[in-house]
């Protein structure tokens, strides 16, 4: 199998936990103990209330595409046979935002508003990237 | 407080194939060593110095110019809104006596050096986001800024309804313009709308035509304190008020509550408020203009037009030579070349100077100069004759 050439989150520190739920198949974002805020990306504290109390909670997985870009031609070489390729920012349930892509639709069918619901990519053994396809209907 | 003016303006030659020959370092000293010299100071005579974030320090600077007498050194991190928010802390520095004569030089080699567009990895350090971007970008092909900006257009138009055709005005102005201005790269060429609706797709929105250049060059200008400023040979151009701003969290773009309020939202109003001026003062904007998306977007948070009229505002010639508020009469990073922000202070300082000729803004008074760099941090300078 050949090396996986695309770059990889390093994982460290918060990105180690995130990335760590993602290979048990969990997306988790952090939540404000206190005032029960959610937030991402990671943080040290909470920006809402102030409070350093937080837990690394369950998303339901499902949200909306907020806004989505379709690369026509890629800028890194790692993903000039992925063109054209679809990123999606996906807006939760929860309320936090998550850079990701929807992959099951083709790029022209991709549409704002557009319900999905995550998926597990494994890119490497350590690194399962969190995917969006859409929710069947 | 005292005003501060600029007081001398340098530039390279602006160029793609063959490359400018010079170093990074060596197109900032060439525009620099010009500035100073048009200001009729000596090098000697520099003693602050506010390098562009990440491109120089101003050790080599002073170091090769012959600065030997610096005082003030200072880097506002904010991309390609560094230049209009250096003008702010120059502005600072020489009223409060930190510094007398403060250059400001700007330069890369963008074309035949590193391009913008090869982000990888490695280069996190340079990028705001730093670990966001790596950990939470780039794995999903994220990586260059006309993907980054391309998601705030593609929310606009779904918002406001902002079509193709006007992210394509932009472009066409910009292209216009440069036919009148024999340093642009895109002198000679111009473009239809055809042109720019056949160009290939990049990261939808922005297709080809909407992305700035990447070219080679520098530029610098010279800040002095107005009463300094009386004694040089240059026609003084006056610094009514400057002021920068980041949008929040700055260092992620996606989870911003209100994803077009940018540094520009708030450092917009805080410069018209300082100068007693409003946007209908401006005779003409110098709008930084990395992407077409981007203009139509500061024109919106400047206030010359309400929040999501930018597309119909640029339409229709308005903000041409002759419309009601000509925007970047050089060309700017569209058509001229991307000289970082600090080309479009130096055509506004020739604007107030006058006598551009046919590029000429009539009777212009006023100008305003943005910036816009990182992901979304913005920068304001209103100048006036």
């Amino acid at each position: 199998m050949s090396e996986y050439e695309k770059p990889l989150p390093v994982l460290e520190g918060f990105s180690a936990d995130f990335y760590g739920f993602c290979k048990q198949g969990e997306l988790r974002f952090q939540r404000c103990s206190d005032c029960h805020a959610w937030r991402h990306v990671p943080r040290e504290l909470c920006a809402e209330c102030g409070s350093w109390d937080w837990a690394w909670a369950l998303s339901s997985g499902k949200g909306e595409v907020f806004t989505f870009t379709v690369v026509g031609r890629a800028l890194h070489p790692a993903f000039a046979e992925d063109a054209p390729y679809a990123v999606t920012v996906v807006e939760m349930e929860e309320g936090v935002r998550v850079l990701s892509k929807v992959q099951g639709v083709s790029p022209d069918e991709l549409e704002i508003g557009m319900r999905v619901e995550v998926g597990f990519e494994a890119v490497t053994e350590e690194v399962h990237l969190p995917i969006f396809r859409p929710v069947s209907a | 407080m005292e005003e501060a003016c600029i007081v001398g303006i340098g530039e390279t030659d602006y160029c793609r194939k063959p490359g400018s020959g010079l170093s990074q370092l060596g197109v900032q000293l060439q525009a620099s060593a010009r500035a100073i010299a048009e200001a009729g100071l000596k090098a000697s005579e520099i003693d602050g110095i506010m390098p562009f974030p990440n491109l120089g320090r101003a050790e080599e600077i002073a170091a090769n110019l012959g600065c030997e007498n610096l005082r003030y050194a200072a880097t506002i991190h904010m991309g390609g809104a560094a230049p209009a928010a250096s003008l702010q802390a120059a502005a600072a520095a020489v009223n409060s006596g930190m510094a007398n004569y403060v250059l400001l030089p700007a330069g890369w080699n963008g074309y035949s050096g590193a391009r913008v567009r090869q982000t990888v990895s490695q280069d996190v350090s340079s990028i705001p986001g730093g670990a966001i971007a790596r950990d939470y970008y780039l794995p999903f092909g994220f990586t260059a800024p006309p993907q980054w900006y391309s998601v705030m257009a593609r929310r606009h138009m779904h918002e406001f309804g902002t079509r193709s055709e006007q992210l394509g005005a932009v472009a066409l102005t910009m292209r216009k313009h440069a036919q009148l201005n024999p340093k642009a790269v895109m002198h000679g060429k111009p473009m239809t709308m055809d042109d720019y609706l056949a160009s290939p797709m990049l990261a939808d929105p922005y297709r080809f035509f909407d992305c700035c250049l990447e070219t080679d060059g520098g530029a610098a200008v010279v800040v002095t304190s107005a009463e300094r400023a009386r004694d040089l040979p240059t026609r003084p151009v006056r610094i009514l008020a400057a002021a920068c701003g980041q949008p929040y969290p700055a260092d992620e773009i996606t989870n911003r509550r209100d994803i077009f309020k940018t540094g520009l939202t708030i450092a917009a109003p805080e410069a018209f408020g300082k100068a007693g001026l409003t946007p209908a003062d401006a005779d003409f904007a110098m709008i930084y203009d990395c992407f077409t998306f981007e203009v139509l977007q500061q024109l919106e948070e400047v206030g010359f037009c309400q929040r999501g009229e930018g597309g119909s505002f640029v339409e229709g010639g308005r903000i041409e030579l002759g419309g009601e508020l000509p925007v970047n009469t050089h060309g700017g990073l569209l058509s001229e070349a991307h000289v970082l922000g600090m080309s479009h202070i130096v055509e506004a300082v020739r604007q107030l100077r006058g006598g551009l000729g046919e590029r000429q803004v009539k009777d212009a008074q006023v100008g305003v100069v943005t910036g816009w760099g990182d992901f979304g941090d913005g920068s304001i300078a209103l100048l006036a004759r």
